[in-house]
């Protein structure tokens, strides 16, 4: 059940939110939001702490209910089939997302067997990472900068259309940060998307803001 | 591959990465139930009449004493988000949990007790009777005890909460098991309680995974 990464037409909205609205722990943490977004298109969230960028891309998985508002994919409700929606995109939480028991390429293989992939870009995302020489090593015995590549492979490795990133850039050094920008640049142009939560900017040409918190 | 067996085997491969975990949960029940011959002493047919009850709950603690971790390690390290992502059911995945841990579980402890059951002096066939009971009622346990863990997802003091929720649900499996023993020892047939057994494990099979999958979702929020 791999998600055929299918360039979509490149005249419609390839994501569309209408005016979304989240509760979390009793608070309103936004409302109204909208967004349309085509193929090719880097979000960038900004925003302070607390200001909802993790919610917004918690609500955007269904993770968390929507108190209000529509996320259409292609134009249908998001809602109506869970699976498929669950199956476009690939997810990078603040936690890694990585059993410390296991390899980093069994890492990998598993995650993407999860998903329903055969693992076949698994060994390709790991070179992107330049982790093809810890392979091998639990991860446990990594750095945090380590583990962060090794989540940002397996992000790589799932094929998804749509790239759901919760501070990317974190714990990398400047050669990570730099394979995480050409594997975006390279996503972005096979007509993938991507939302990202960050505090520093990504400098992706193209790249779209959407600033939270501010009323 | 199915992802409910890709789950299964990942869970039994970290099993195997950290097998302590697990020998500290058999060597529990076997340490637990030898305690009682040797505290009551040499009276073999009181311990014979006690040897159900006893091997049946000291069971039922020790596949508790495992259940806290079954999601907290896939909450604590984000990899819940990634089930709860998978294009396909979470009630799967909350099955497939549970059948690992009634791989590494369940199933040891159905094959150890009839050995523990001889220092009970109990006979061949209530040997065997006990083994069945086992086999057939643990998968039970592993999926009230999958439920409670789901529900205390996050919680503190997860593993008193979890217990709490889990014993009392598990008495109708504990009066059917020990009761199948109890009669073979006492030559009756046993067949009604060990159906019963089975429909338990069978009811439970059928509903609680759909109630995992709702706590987990919610935990997840």
């Amino acid at each position: 059940m791999a998600p055929p990464h299918t360039p979509p037409r490149l005249e419609a909205p390839l994501l569309e939110v209408l005016d979304l609205a989240c509760q979390r722990g009793g608070r309103r943490v936004f409302e109204g939001l909208s967004l349309v977004l085509e193929a090719g298109v880097l979000l960038a969230l900004t925003g302070a702490n607390g200001s909802g960028k993790t919610t917004l891309l918690r609500a955007l998985a269904l993770l968390v209910p929507l108190e209000a508002g529509v996320v259409r994919w292609q134009g249908k409700d998001v809602a109506a089939d869970r699976e498929f929606w669950r199956g476009q995109i690939a997810w990078l939480g603040h936690l890694d997302g990585l059993k410390g028991d296991l390899m980093v390429r069994e890492n990998l293989l598993i995650a993407e067997r999860l998903r329903g992939g055969d693992g076949s870009r698994v060994d390709a995302a790991l070179a992107t990472f330049d982790l093809t020489n810890l392979a091998s090593r639990a991860v446990r015995t990594l750095s945090a900068g380590q583990r962060r590549r090794t989540a940002l492979a397996r992000v790589v490795a799932s094929g998804a259309v749509l790239w759901l990133l919760d501070e990317p850039l974190n714990a990398l050094d400047a050669p990570a940060q730099t394979a995480l920008r050409t594997a975006l640049a390279t996503h972005l142009a096979s007509g993938g998307l991507a939302i990202a939560a960050t505090h520093t900017a990504l400098e992706i040409p193209g790249a779209r803001t959407l600033e939270l918190g501010v009323a | 591959m199915t992802g409910f067996a890709v789950l299964v085997l990942r869970d039994l491969r970290l099993v195997w990465r950290r097998p302590g975990d697990v020998a500290v949960v058999l060597a529990f029940f076997v340490v637990a139930t030898t305690l009682f011959p040797l505290g009551i002493g040499p009276e073999t047919n009181l311990l014979a009449r006690l040897a159900a009850g006893v091997l049946w709950c000291a069971a039922l603690f020790a596949s508790l004493l495992s259940l806290d971790r079954l999601f907290a390690s896939d909450y604590d390290d984000g990899v819940l988000d990634l089930l709860l992502l998978a294009p396909w059911p979470l009630e799967l995945a909350a099955l497939a949990k549970c059948a690992a841990h009634w791989i590494v579980t369940g199933l040891p402890l159905a094959v150890l007790a009839p050995l523990l059951g001889v220092a009970f002096g109990l006979d061949a066939k209530s040997l065997l009777v006990l083994a069945a009971t086992l086999a057939v009622g643990t998968p039970t346990l592993s999926l009230i005890g999958g439920l409670a863990a789901s529900l205390t997802l996050g919680a503190r003091r997860g593993g008193a909460l979890l217990a709490l929720l889990a014993l009392p649900l598990c008495i109708p499996t504990l009066i059917f098991g020990a009761s199948a023993v109890e009669t073979s020892v006492s030559g009756e047939g046993f067949g009604v309680h060990l159906a019963i057994l089975t429909a338990l494990a069978l009811v439970s099979l059928a509903t609680l995974p759909w109630a995992m999958a709702a706590a987990l979702r919610q935990g997840g929020e």
